[in-house]
């Protein structure tokens, strides 16, 4: 996803990966894909304990953090102007005072996204940055719209000027172990996506078993998605750390198998500094340093900007700070 | 680094914890300790320097006990507990609350000290061990509240003495103090040499609970205090430690009444099925060998993977070590802190270094310039002869072979001299609970590995030492029965009369070894007569080759223990049916031999039989209340083989009384007969007509001091038990040592075999092993 420039932030580290192509569907891996529950739940319960960011160290933690925001509003109330505050927001993300007693000027969020009405504005509204626009995609959140029409709202959505595809899978083919009509299904998605990089959505919170999240990421990587991504942010459940730990494992092994880096993005309920930093944590453990970058992690959040901005603001001055100084969103 | 360099490499920085409120309390005591005994610190003797093994500066001088400090601890715990024992079960509940919530407001206090003083992470202190403390002394403060009610006939042993390891300091004390104290005793408690501190911190707190002066006693000292502390009066010595040294403690003590708990090394297997969660397996082994330095005795060290998915399982757990971080343990930031002494790295280093064999693979992880650390290191390719596979290297040395098939997992799981622990992962049910009984272990963790809880017992088999900490069955290795029974007598000799009378033709009575009648490999036997007289037979003199034989033939039956426990009861039904028929034949004898009528043994042994038909399919186990989402199944498992010297008085009844626990929970048993050997060899007669299969039950006549001897000390004898008015209790308890079997002796004290008290959940509880089986679920 070559979408970061010098130009843009002067900060992020220009990395390309080959871009996933997919692979024949493999059922045999598919079922031999196991997950234990309880063993991923430890896991995941002890991780926090395990790793800790302190001072200037969290500060730049922080900032990462930042700049690996989709910055995101999905709401049926959503106008022109909300979007372009939003975009606002995303160019500058934090005060300039702050960024430049961090040293940090320029910084972005990693995009912005929105519904497909609102992409040609917020797309407008970044004119001059470099960055991107994701449009979720394909009948969200549901995906329960005719196929066609949902195949049909990517290449609208492509030609509207987003950059990036959030595309929901169909669960019931989870649901009912049809691994053929989900991989058909993705395939025929990234190719309507054609240059424009797709996240599929899994929607984990519906999926019933960690297990059928671990193959159905699997599903979804063979079928070419070059993210996968935990949630839309509608299901009762959203992004955890044990749904986290259990997909990035599977993008873990669809590397050592096929040598392609699969990004992930998880999103819903990442609302702390904090749960921020668990999941940077939980990223640089499993993934390593490639999945700290915007072309392969992102945070899918509204109001974990809102956090960050205060813990920076307390790194810089030592006072706990309060949300109406920072600007909203 | 600038933000801006971090923002790039996104580094871990330092997050240290502090140690400041720790080290103010080393220095509040001047940095130099003396004993705790009485309810306050004596003044300091000759001391030694314990030391922080990160950075190898000293923290504190410890004074080192001499044999006149733990006695005079040891008669301040006598003097203090006949009142604590006194104490409605409600107060000592109280104490052990106040303990168990000083614990938990001190706790920071706790993990910090005891991460300076044995280098484990901050991270472990602080989320395992002290938390585990607290819930031990909460635990247990329920059981003091509720052993009146539950136990009315125990009473506490008296003076406990505990010797523990450094590897987890105060949580090994605990695990001694809380059963001891809710049970009623008083402790004499000696911390290791390394790691003091914590323990000396726990007695200054225990001063805000209130505790009575002299009920906890804590002294200082290397293992010569320990030693001190083995050979002082104390009723009772709770030992965690290495397997040398808890040999030494089961021979000290051999014959002394003093009872013994030994919770001792291993080489626990880690059995990875190919159709595991290889993800989660290969966690688990961060948690299993990688927690604590690998300095865990039931750390899973012995990695067992199944053939086919042993290439990728290592790469997997390769890529896992390269991420572990080795560090300054305060730092909350650490994977792997320090080795607690330059001894303990230089014996981990040169058990590496000694055998080149196999693959070395150490993690790249950067290392600390001083301090005792040692990387993450894997070694594959190693055959069961190796001394890696064997020996217990206690560092965070993971050492591995492959397996074909179950059968063979579990062969290699058991093809070693501990019995501690053992790991299994797989997602087949099927598989995980038909693997788990048959894995030689104490503790079996299903798809998780190194959980505790103060309701689940925890202990080991074979060479892993014997008893259980934790739940009930932890409780009651202190505790006796209230009443104190009377010397047993020596057996009169019946003296050979200078003209026997001889009534009947010849009988020869032999040994009963494999379901066959055998005569002795000695080619001796000896006459038997009655009081009045009469030879009443000829009963062979046994040696120790038919001790060897009738092991072997015990071992040879073990399909026993898999029988259904409704199948052993039929067949104990049936041996009292078939002795109902010979009742009074028996009766006969028995009056032959004693004098005395016999009719009502006779009627009290079928009774007996009856008892034990009916407990063959009751002895449950229990599913602990662990704050886990799963269960911890406590399994009641056949010891193995045992081995029993019979009571010399009640030869009919004693034999049963013996025997038909045993046989009713699935041992297999070698029985020597007392006395009067002849009640025991009519009685194969019996077992022969009563469905029982062979070497199930093996008699072998002979000198008890003989056979005992044999039977103590043969590798492959479970447990050897006796009630013979020989003094033979300190002869078993010292040969029992070589493979640390259980042992069940007299110590000279009478029993009434025809009291309700001489059968039951007593016999039961020695003829079982209790085996913790941990199942975490959730989909």
């Amino acid at each position: 996803m070559n979408t970061e420039t010098p130009a843009r932030t002067g900060l992020l580290p220009q990395v390309t990966h080959a871009r996933n192509p997919g692979m024949a569907l493999d059922l045999d891996w598919v079922a031999s894909v196991q997950a234990n529950t309880s063993a991923i739940e430890r896991r995941a319960a002890t991780l926090p304990g395990r790793r800790s960011v302190k001072k200037e160290y969290q500060a730049a933690w922080l900032l990462k953090a930042i700049s690996l925001i989709d910055l995101t509003t999905l709401s049926g109330d959503d106008t022109p102007g909300r979007v372009q505050r939003l975009c606002a927001k995303a160019r500058q993300p934090v005060a300039p005072w702050m960024l430049e007693r961090l040293g940090m000027p320029g910084l972005t969020v990693g995009a912005v996204c929105v519904y497909h009405e609102m992409v040609e504005t917020a797309v407008r509204a970044l004119e001059g940055t470099s960055i991107p626009v994701a449009a979720v995609s394909t009948g969200f959140p549901a995906g329960l719209s005719p196929y066609k029409l949902r195949i049909a709202e990517i290449g609208e959505s492509v030609r509207a000027g987003a950059k990036e595809i959030d595309i929901v899978i169909s669960r019931r083919h989870v649901l009912t172990q049809n691994w053929q009509a989900l991989y058909d299904e993705m395939r025929d998605m990234r190719e309507a996506c054609g240059d424009a990089h797709v996240k599929a959505i899994l929607a984990t919170g519906e999926l019933g078993t960690l297990r059928n999240v671990a193959r159905a990421s699997l599903v979804c990587m063979m079928g070419g998605a070059d993210f996968i991504k935990t949630s839309t942010g509608k299901e009762a459940v959203n992004a955890t750390l044990p749904v986290s730990l259990t997909m990035i494992r599977a993008i873990r092994d669809y590397e050592a198998r096929t040598g392609y880096k699969v990004g992930y993005k998880p999103a819903g309920g990442i609302a702390k500094a904090k749960d921020a930093l668990v999941y940077l944590t939980l990223m640089k453990d499993e993934l390593g340093h490639p999945w700290l970058q915007p072309d392969l992690f992102r945070f899918g959040a509204s109001s974990l900007l809102g956090d960050i901005e205060r813990q920076l603001e307390h790194h810089l001055t030592g006072h706990y700070s309060a949300a109406n100084r920072h600007a909203m969103g | 680094m600038t933000i801006k360099e971090i923002f790039d490499s996104m580094a871990y920085g330092p997050a240290p914890e502090s140690a400041a409120e720790a080290l103010a309390w080393i220095a509040s005591h001047n940095a130099t300790f003396g004993h705790y005994i009485d309810g306050s610190f004596t003044a300091p003797g000759q001391t030694f320097i314990t030391r922080n093994p990160a950075t190898g500066q000293p923290l504190a001088q410890v004074t080192q006990g001499t044999a006149e400090d733990v006695a005079r601890a040891v008669e301040a715990a006598r003097r203090a507990q006949p009142k604590w024992a006194r104490l409605p079960a409600f107060r000592r509940a109280e104490y052990l609350y106040a303990l168990a919530r000083l614990v938990q407001k001190h706790s920071r206090l706790f993990a910090v000290l005891e991460t300076l003083d044995n280098g484990k992470p901050i991270r472990e202190s602080r989320d395992i061990d002290i938390p585990l403390v607290a819930r031990h002394f909460s635990y247990h403060a329920g059981l003091a509240q509720l052993l009146p009610s539950e136990h009315p006939d125990l009473a506490p042993l008296g003076v406990c003495g505990a010797i523990i390891p450094w590897n987890f300091p105060l949580l090994m004390l605990a695990w001694k103090v809380a059963p001891a104290l809710a049970a009623g005793n008083t402790v004499v408690l000696k911390p290791a040499e390394y790691t003091p501190l914590t323990a000396l911190l726990f007695a200054d707190i225990s001063r805000e609970a209130g505790l009575p002066k002299g009920v906890l006693n804590i002294v200082t000292g290397d293992g010569s205090t320990g030693a001190a502390l083995v050979d002082a009066p104390v009723d009772k010595i709770a030992f965690t430690g290495s397997t040398s040294v808890g040999k030494r403690i089961r021979e000290a003590t051999a014959g002394t009444g003093k009872a013994l708990t030994l919770e001792l090394g291993g080489k626990s297997p880690y059995i990875v099925f190919d159709d595991a969660d290889l993800d989660s397996a290969v966690e688990g082994l961060v948690d299993a060998i990688w927690f604590n330095q690998g300095q865990v005795c039931c750390a899973g060290s012995r990695l067992l993977v199944q053939e086919g998915v042993a290439p990728r399982f290592y790469d997997k757990l390769k890529r896992r070590m390269d991420g572990l971080r080795v560090g300054d343990p305060l730092d909350k930031c650490i994977d792997i802190g320090a080795i607690v002494d330059p001894i303990q790295l230089d014996t981990i280093t040169r058990l590496v270094q000694d055998n080149p064999e196999g693959e070395h693979y150490q993690a790249p992880c950067p290392l600390p310039a001083q301090g005792c650390f040692y990387p993450p290191t894997l070694i594959t390719g190693l055959g069961t002869a190796s001394p890696l596979m064997q020996e217990e290297i206690f560092g965070p040395v993971l050492v591995s072979m492959t397996f074909r098939t179950p059968e063979e997992a579990v062969q290699l799981a058991n093809n070693t001299r501990y019995g501690l622990a053992a790991t299994v992962w797989t997602e087949n049910i099927n598989l995980a609970l038909d693997i788990a009984p048959k894995l030689k272990a104490g503790v079996v963790w299903i798809n998780a590995t190194n959980l505790f809880d103060a309701a689940a017992g925890f202990g080991g088999v074979r060479e892993s030492g014997f008893g259980r900490e934790g739940g009930w069955e932890g409780l009651m290795a202190y505790l006796k029965p209230a009443a104190r029974p009377a010397a047993l007598k020596p057996a009169a000799p019946i003296p050979a009369p200078a003209d026997p009378q001889v009534d009947a033709l010849d009988r020869t009575a032999k040994l009963y070894i494999g379901g066959k009648q055998t005569r002795p490999d000695s080619g001796y036997s000896q006459p038997v007569y009655s009081p009045k007289g009469h030879l009443l037979g000829h009963v062979g003199i046994g040696n120790r080759k038919d001790i060897r034989n009738a092991v072997e033939a015990a071992h040879a039956a073990k399909a026993w223990a898999k029988t259904t426990a409704y199948n052993r009861a039929q067949v104990l039904y049936f041996i009292a049916e078939n002795l109902s028929a010979r009742a009074a034949e028996f009766a006969r004898r028995l009056e032959n031999l004693t004098g005395k009528p016999g009719a009502a043994e006779v009627e009290a042994s079928i009774q007996r039989l009856f008892t034990y038909a009916a407990w063959a399919d009751k002895y449950d186990g229990a599913a602990k209340s662990v704050p886990i989402r799963g269960i911890a199944l406590a399994m009641n498992e056949p010891v193995g083989v045992i081995g029993a010297l019979l009571p010399d008085e009640c030869p009919l009844l004693g034999l049963i009384s013996v025997m038909a626990p045993a046989i009713a929970m699935g041992n297999t048993v070698v029985l020597v007969p007392g006395q009067h050997p002849l009640a025991a060899t009519d009685f194969y007669q019996v077992l022969d007509t009563s469905d029982v299969p062979a070497g199930v039950i093996n008699i072998v006549t002979g000198p008890a001091p003989d056979l005992a001897k044999s039977l103590a000390g043969h590798m492959d004898v479970d447990a050897v038990w006796s009630f013979s008015s020989h003094p033979l209790s300190a002869l078993i308890e010292r040969e029992a040592a070589g493979n640390l079997k259980r042992t069940w002796v007299n110590h000279g004290r009478a029993r009434d075999w025809l009291s309700p008290s001489s059968e039951g959940r007593t016999f039961l509880a020695q003829a079982t092993e209790i085996k913790t089986v941990w199942v975490p679920y959730g989909e």
